[in-house]
């Protein structure tokens, strides 16, 4: 879209005071007032981080935004795409102007309630929009299009598997609430920081707003939560759940009590965390930085206010302190109409569930896989789906999940590549399997098609006739090679049979050579004793 | 505009309905109505019809009829100011030409083709400003036509300008323009209503044919019954609001002046619809209004025999004028000779509306102005912090009506108040919309006056807000519950130089705006002297 179109259109750039820090975005850098403040205590707080008193409780509560991967945003015919030029995707309707209404997208009702499901929520068969109202000039309509007392999914959970490494077990938290909004645009400082400039490619994007109960109590579990929630939207299809592109954001709600007591401490929200180590970090050093008030008598100086998590210092510093409750002056978005959901559209779209994470690790579990396979297996959707498919060609679980675990991750690894990268198709790996279980190929000879099929693809069967690799099983042809290779070191077979009985494995080495390694190993061996065995 | 295909598709327009070239006659031919015909003392005639004809018949070219209500215009628009935007004739001249030569080519030019349409000033038009009385949006011109606007110019109706209005409809007078103060063209010292006081001003001065209103608590009833005309508040949702600047979206809707009964149907049928762009826009068919209309020549002596009518009592009580009361009742009297019966009705929650309106409607419209922040677009005011820039472009572009009803929503929305306002008004309306509803069970339809009194002096109520929202009391009810409703002159109180008219609302069952229509002509037409042609504009109408 052209310039052309808005030439009743102006972009005003603005200016925006460093009032109270309240106008950095995430993509601003810290005062360098804060930095110094917090750099004596930072040094302190290290050493006591790893012995978090056990006399503390931590109280961990998530609200997750997540973008929707709708073809349009929620209430106009705009893409989305992120990393557009700004400004390029905008209507009236999404730009706030005056007269523009907005139109729900019903893709927007049907992803909510793939979540809500997925989240094993209640839905609310008759549910509203409301208008929650501030003003930010990255805010066109001056209010927000959100959902406020009837959300459209309440009361869920969401099971997670600890990993080993981390203690493992399994926990589930509690969800609150799935509600409905659309994103907000974006405020662009510039270097100077004497004005902003607002790109309202993103405002009206859909979001659903996922809020947990307080149910986590150290930085892994809020990390293994986000990350499982990750999982669940991109299962589900919902959202790309980015973190870097913000595809999914989440704001942390950390605070510290006694042991005992049932009244929660003063929460503080931690923003800025871009990965789920960082989550992770952000909320044990925010722990331990509440920890340390704490048991120093100073619990008063924990007030509520958000901080952000500097990824550089490791630290959490100041943004804004909480004055006050914001009164968003909530009613219901007159607009659009309620949001009414029948039974029907309900089961089919439960009918249309694909597996889910949870349901998928039961199941590899139930194969027989020890957890931290099932973790590798399921936790990424797409090895998941070449592990399913690999199985469908009726290879046997363990044997696949030893091949993936091992070779193909290894491959992945070194190669920095998807499982969506490589050539090697489940067919082929189940094929593969089956060759070597069926003695035609040896396992050696395995790998090496293995890397093959890795880089280049093509089908198992023909790099086996191609090269000729098909495993020599005729006893008659072993002994051949057998003999010629007892013929030729006569002075070792005199060993052997002088009882340096550890001498099997140079013979047995010597005929896989004359082979070219396609005799059977076993058939081998067995030759050869008998052969070595045999005072002839 | 690129912005714009995206927005708004083709539609078909000619196809969507035909216009008789005259009502249906039961037993005599058709006498077709032609202005010449008429006398000052005959019923009003339908102008779209008798253009339409005029037209086909090569009667009349669209040029001449243009230049004559531009001429008419000219003149009379320096003692009105009813318009605040006015493209220069050539513009307009340009629209009637490219009419006279679809006609020539044997085309039809559509069922508005040639008919001039004034636009109240928040409807959006992209090729004029669209200020909606404001200073915060002056000179603003939206990239879109609303939705209403595209549907007359599709059908061949020509945009004459934007009419004056209170600033973002909030106000009874048109006073709170941020631009100029209307006159009423039966007596310039007087107010024309509002807040589309522009737009029925501009239909009683004839300075066009039809025009567009919007009726958020009576915005366009009370002006008609101020200036004489006829005006149509339809059904919420008949009609896509789309393009209308919000003021309170639960009760806003777009409606219709013109200076007969039939016009309003016509104007209506041309704008009303299911819309995409509007999620509260009904899907309810859309009948001819006209199709049920008869020719006076062919009405009975008891044309509405059986007809039942009900006369709320609470609007005709103390506190009315009595001038206005007795030509309700003498509307009454009139409505049992064409045969209906007539009783009174009590609505006993109907008091209750005036507060439940105000706090709905400023609570709505506190939010709905928010997005006027400078940000975008229209008046800026440069600051060096966010919140002056905020602030400063607010308090210098927002009028101080305006600012007083954002203060009020405001407040009944903030916490802590919600539930003794907001909450309880919204209880009080399903009241309401009940109480109306058993009224409209026993009643086939419902008549009040159109405002307590007639139009009053400019300045007059504008040092005592309170009096001019207590005006609103006959209208807001019907906002409420969602209904609609046609206001037509029914008669005079003794005052000003000509006397002032009086307007006679009658209140229909939801999306039942065809038996309004259909009821209201036979009235207008069958009342006698009732042709409302303001002195201004006598000499030049015949
Ligand atoms: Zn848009």
């Amino acid at each position: 879209m052209s310039y052309t179109s808005f030439r009743t259109f102006q972009l005003h750039s603005f200016l925006l005071k460093r009032r109270n820090g309240f106008f950095y975005s995430t993509t601003t850098k810290a005062t360098t007032q804060s930095q110094t403040q917090t750099k004596l205590s930072a040094s302190t707080q290290s050493k006591k981080l790893d012995k978090i008193p056990k006399d503390y409780e931590p109280v961990i509560g998530i609200e997750t935004h997540v973008q929707l991967s709708t073809l349009t945003k929620a209430f106009c015919n705009c893409p989305y795409n992120y990393g557009s030029f700004p400004n390029t995707s905008i209507c009236p309707v999404c730009m706030g102007l005056p007269g523009a209404l907005p139109v729900l997208n019903s893709k927007v009702i049907e992803f909510a309630v793939k979540l809500g499901l997925a989240l094993n929520c209640k839905l609310a068969f008759n549910s509203k929009f409301d208008r929650k109202q501030y003003f930010y000039p990255d805010l066109p309509k001056g209010y927000q299009i959100s959902q406020f007392d009837v959300p459209i999914a309440d009361s869920g959970y969401l099971d997670v598997d600890i990993p080993l490494e981390f203690g493992g077990g399994h926990k589930r938290f509690g969800i609150t609430r799935v509600h409905m909004e659309e994103d907000a645009g974006k405020l662009l400082h510039t270097e100077t920081g004497n004005y902003s400039q607002v790109d309202l490619n993103r405002a009206g994007v859909p979001l659903l707003e996922i809020v947990s109960e307080p149910d986590m109590r150290n930085g892994i579990e809020a990390a293994e939560y986000a990350a499982e929630l990750q999982r669940l939207v991109r299962y589900l299809g919902v959202s790309n759940g980015n973190m870097q592109e913000g595809s999914l954001r989440c704001d942390v709600n950390v605070s510290v009590r006694p042991i005992g007591q049932s009244k929660f401490g003063t929460k503080v929200e931690i923003k800025n965390l871009n990965s789920f180590a960082s989550m992770s970090r952000a909320i044990d050093f925010e722990i331990s930085r509440q920890v340390l008030l704490h048991s120093q008598g100073q619990e008063d100086q924990i007030v509520q206010e958000t901080r952000l998590w500097e990824e550089g210092t490791q630290r959490t510093i100041t943004m804004r302190k909480k004055e006050g409750l914001a009164d968003y002056r909530y009613f219901p978005e007159p607009d659009l109409p309620s949001v009414i959901l029948c039974q029907e559209y309900v089961d089919g779209i439960q009918n249309s569930l694909p597996e889910l994470p949870e349901e998928k690790r039961r199941r590899y579990e139930k194969m027989g896989l020890g957890m931290q396979d099932v973790l590798f297996l399921a936790n990424d959707k797409n090895i998941a789906e070449f592990f399913d498919a690999t199985l469908a060609k009726g290879a046997d679980a363990k044997l696949v999940a030893n091949w993936i675990m091992s070779d193909i991750a290894a491959f992945m690894k070194n190669e920095k590549l998807t499982i969506n990268d490589i050539k090697l198709t489940p067919e082929e790996l189940s094929e593969l399997i089956a060759s070597i279980k069926g003695g035609i190929i040896s396992g050696k000879i395995g790998k090496e098609i293995l890397f093959e099929l890795l880089a280049k693809g093509g089908s198992v069967k023909e790099i086996i006739e191609k090269k000729d690799l098909v495993q020599i099983a005729d006893p008659v042809e072993i002994e051949k090679m057998v003999d010629k290779v007892i013929a030729e070191n006569p002075k070792q077979v005199e060993q052997f049979r002088g009882g340096k009985t550890k001498l099997q494995g140079f013979f047995a080495g010597q005929v896989m050579k004359v082979s070219k390694g396609k005799a059977n190993p076993g058939l081998l061996n067995k030759i050869l004793l008998e052969k070595l065995n045999s005072k002839s | 505009m690129k912005m714009l295909s995206t927005l708004q598709t083709p539609r078909s327009t000619l196809s969507r309905f035909s216009l008789p070239s005259t009502f249906t006659s039961h037993s005599h031919s058709p006498t077709l109505p032609q202005p010449s015909l008429t006398t000052p003392t005959s019923p009003p005639q339908s102008q779209i019809l008798s253009i339409r004809h005029s037209l086909l018949t090569r009667n009349l070219s669209a040029v001449d009829l243009a230049r004559s209500y531009l001429t008419r215009l000219r003149l009379t628009e320096p003692h009105l100011r009813s318009f605040l935007h006015l493209p220069d004739d050539q513009t307009i001249l340009s629209r009637a030409h490219e009419i006279d030569r679809r006609i020539a080519a044997g085309e039809d030019p559509g069922p508005l083709a040639g008919v001039l349409v004034a636009v109240k000033d928040n409807i959006c038009t992209a090729d004029m400003p669209s200020t909606g009385g404001s200073r915060i949006l002056e000179g603003y011109r939206p990239p879109f036509d609303a939705t209403a606007v595209k549907r007359v110019k599709e059908l061949g109706g020509i945009v004459v300008g934007k009419t004056n209005m209170d600033e973002f409809g909030m106000g009874s007078t048109t006073e709170a323009s941020a631009f100029q103060v209307t006159a009423n063209p039966w007596d310039v010292s007087r107010v024309p209503g509002g807040s589309s006081g522009g737009s029925a001003a501009a239909v009683s001065a004839r300075q066009c044919v039809v025009s567009l209103g919007s009726d958020t608590g009576g915005s366009v009833r009370q002006p008609a019954s101020f200036c004489g005309v006829v005006g149509l508040k339809p059904t919420y949702g008949r009609v896509s609001r789309f393009g209308l600047m919000a003021y309170a979206s639960s009760l806003d809707a777009i409606g219709c002046f013109g200076s007969s009964v039939a016009d309003t149907g016509i104007l209506l049928h041309a704008i009303a619809g299911h819309d995409r762009f509007d999620a509260t826009s009904s899907k309810q068919e859309v009948p001819n209004f006209l199709s049920h209309f008869d020719l006076v020549s062919s009405l009975e002596s008891k044309p509405l025999k059986g007809l039942r009518v009900g006369l709320i009592r609470e609007t005709i009580e103390d506190g009315v004028d009595a001038g206005v009361v007795s030509a309700i009742r003498a509307a009454a009297s009139h409505f049992e000779e064409l045969g209906c019966s007539v009783n009174e009705v009590s609505l006993p929650s109907f008091s209750l509306g005036l507060p439940a309106y105000y706090i709905l409607a400023l609570s709505e419209s506190s939010s709905n102005l928010s997005r006027y922040d400078g940000i975008r677009y229209g008046n800026q005011v440069y600051a060096d912090e966010l919140d002056s820039l905020y602030g400063d472009s607010r308090s210098k572009g927002l009028g101080s009506e305006v600012k007083m009803r954002i203060l009020m929503g405001t407040y009944a929305l903030s916490a802590g108040y919600y539930d003794a306002y907001y909450k309880r008004a919204q209880q009080v309306r399903t009241i309401i919309k009940n109480s109306f509803k058993e009224a409209l069970d026993q009643n086939d339809i419902l008549i009040s006056p159109a405002a307590p009194s007639a139009a009053y002096k400019i300045g007059e109520k504008k040092k005592d807000p309170l009096a001019m929202y207590a005006g609103d009391i006959m209208t807001v009810n019907v906002n409420l519950a969602g209904l609609p409703a046609l206001v037509l002159p029914c008669g005079f109180i003794e005052s000003g130089p000509a006397g002032l008219p009086v307007g006679l609302q009658l209140i229909g069952a939801a999306f039942d705006e065809g038996e309004l229509l259909r009821v209201g002509h036979i009235f207008e037409q069958t009342l006698e002297n009732g042709r409302f042609v303001p002195p201004i504009v006598a000499d030049s109408v015949e």
